[in-house]
């Protein structure tokens, strides 16, 4: 019997994340990579590791979906498609509920609107490093802490620093003249993550904040921004284990149902079996 | 022998420039900006009186300037860089009419009086575009050592264009040219046009007369030089050690402070002298 999978291939700035699905939908194999300077070769590999991830050959593979700002270097993919669209895929397809999609990624930062799974509206921000994953990569390094852990870090901050712009290279030195106040880590981490919080919602306000919200990208994973999103939201935020490969999933379901013929809405794909 | 000391706590580098009464320039050094800024200032002042070769007894007056110019405890009295810049540049090259001073996360453009005062000032105080950061992420990137970079670019034949604005984001950018196959010097040519043109729109907004005095670290880049002449279309000179105008700018302001307070003799009475070895710059 031919087996007809799904793949996504979503390469990021900083990332390149691909996932591929069986034919109920469900996770088979996935992999996450540096994307680096060879932009090609990127999505190949993930492509490549996520194929031997899942145990599975190119040919069962029907359909591969390019997406994200090196959509158009995935050579071997079928078709390629806006990560706002995948985006609002994948965010739609592991939260059902989702109205409004936040996506931060390593350089830009993205607010959707959507109604089952279809994008409605979308605003961004790929101008100015300020609220990207960028952004806390470099705050992290100034203050010499990992990246991973910036988030938690900035949770134990009572007494939030007041930063007075949110350029990424102004904040290098924002950051240094808090320290030479003696100001504490904490304290610089959560005001950086509040600022960054409140620009990123009022980006999101301009397409309007609808319940449920989902943050998706990599950035998702810092839990430090979570929180911050929530206090100013006042709302709590869906966030997949794995938001970053929430672009990814998207396509791969694309894919999927392409590899199908049933673009639209297969039934099979409206549940959902397991994480 | 009494002198006083101008120190620059920039954003990157901390410059200290020692100057005697008579107004001439004894010693100078730059070091790397550390948090904590008043220990960096002392460092980078011990230094410069290293290489003026005197002791820390000589300096009767400290003015300071920069970022960190708040944070430096044994300070007599602290300068914005706007002032610094206009007395310093004014002071090293007498005909500025116009100031450019890039640094590496200020860029900022000022229209200048008599005596150096500064009459009208633009800067970019909310987002570095435009500023030395981004060259520093692109040598980083093109693995180029930033003080080659301005000799890179004048060999480019011509320049490949960088949209981006934002001196972080263009990183992606560079990279994306370099996986093209596109030359470094092209690359670089092409962000020093970028950001001549940002700094174009500074000037612009103080009012372009005449020349353009060039100073902060990034004057020491040739190709830069060279893009901001075929933008602007006039002459742009830069003086010799640009990065250190702000502090010798701070060190004339103390000095007259110094005047004002009887501590010193007055500028007048030295004013040859001044003349006659201003530009000299030991070490």
């Amino acid at each position: 019997m031919k087996v007809l999978l799904g793949a996504g291939v979503d390469v990021g700035s900083s990332h390149t994340k691909a996932v591929i699905l069986d034919e109920g939908g469900r996770v088979m194999g996935r992999a996450l990579i540096h994307t680096g300077a060879n932009v090609v070769k990127a999505a190949q590999s993930a492509f490549e590791y996520a194929l031997t991830d899942a145990g599975v050959s190119r040919e069962n593979v029907g359909y591969v979906v390019g997406t994200g700002y090196g959509r158009y270097k995935v050579l071997f993919g079928d078709a390629q498609i806006t990560e706002i669209s995948c985006h609002a895929k994948g965010a739609s397809w592991v939260f059902p509920g989702t109205r409004t999609v936040i996506d931060i990624g390593g350089q830009d930062a993205k607010a959707i609107r959507v109604q089952e799974g279809q994008v409605l509206d979308f605003t961004m921000n790929d101008k100015c490093a300020a609220g990207t994953g960028r952004f806390l990569e470099n705050a992290a390094e100034v203050l010499g802490i990992p990246l991973n852990e910036m988030g938690r870090v900035s949770l134990l901050g009572g007494d939030p620093v007041r930063l007075t712009t949110v350029c990424t290279v102004f904040v290098e030195s924002e950051i240094m003249s808090y320290l030479a106040q003696g100001r504490r880590v904490e304290d610089i981490l959560a005001g950086i993550h509040r600022a960054i919080a409140s620009r990123t919602v009022a980006m999101v306000r301009r397409v309007g904040i609808e319940q449920e919200v989902t943050f998706t990208g990599g950035v998702a994973r810092n839990t430090g921004m979570v929180s911050a999103l929530e206090q100013i939201l006042q709302i709590r935020l869906n966030v997949a284990a794995d938001a970053q490969f929430m672009g990814a999933l998207g396509a791969a379901l694309f894919g999927l149902e392409r590899a199908h013929g049933t673009d639209g809405r297969p039934p099979r794909l409206r549940q959902r079996d397991g994480d | 022998m009494i002198c006083v000391a101008g120190i620059d706590i920039g954003s990157r580098t901390t410059k200290a420039a020692v100057m005697d009464c008579a107004g001439n320039l004894r010693g100078r050094a730059a070091v790397r900006t550390r948090p904590n800024f008043g220990e960096v200032a002392t460092e980078a002042l011990v230094s410069a009186l290293v290489a003026a070769g005197m002791d820390r007894e000589q300096i009767a007056y400290v003015a300071t300037t920069g970022l960190g110019r708040y944070n430096v405890a044994f300070r007599d009295i602290q300068v914005t860089e706007v002032t610094c810049d206009g007395r310093g540049a004014a002071f090293l090259l007498p005909s500025t009419r116009c100031v450019l001073d890039i640094g590496f996360q200020s860029s900022r453009a000022m229209r200048l009086g008599r005596e150096g005062k500064v009459k009208a000032f633009a800067s970019n105080d909310r987002c570095a575009a435009g500023a030395g950061g981004f060259l520093e992420r692109a040598a980083r990137i093109l693995e180029v050592p930033l003080e080659e970079l301005g000799g890179l670019s004048l060999e480019a034949a011509q320049a490949e264009p960088v949209s981006s604005v934002c001196a972080v984001l263009a990183e992606s950018e560079i990279i994306t040219r370099i996986t093209e196959g596109r030359g470094k010097e092209e690359i670089i040519r092409g962000i020093h046009e970028s950001l001549a043109s940002r700094a174009q729109s500074l000037l612009r907004r103080v009012g372009i007369d005449g020349g353009v005095t060039f100073i902060g670290g990034v004057a020491r880049q040739r190709g830069m030089v060279r893009a901001l002449e075929e933008k602007l279309g006039v002459k742009v000179l830069v003086p010799e050690g640009p990065e250190f105008v702000g502090a010798i700018g701070a060190a004339l302001v103390g000095l007259r402070r110094m005047e004002k307070l009887g501590r010193a003799p007055s500028q007048n009475d030295v004013a040859g002298s001044r003349q006659a070895h201003g530009r000299a710059c030991p070490g």
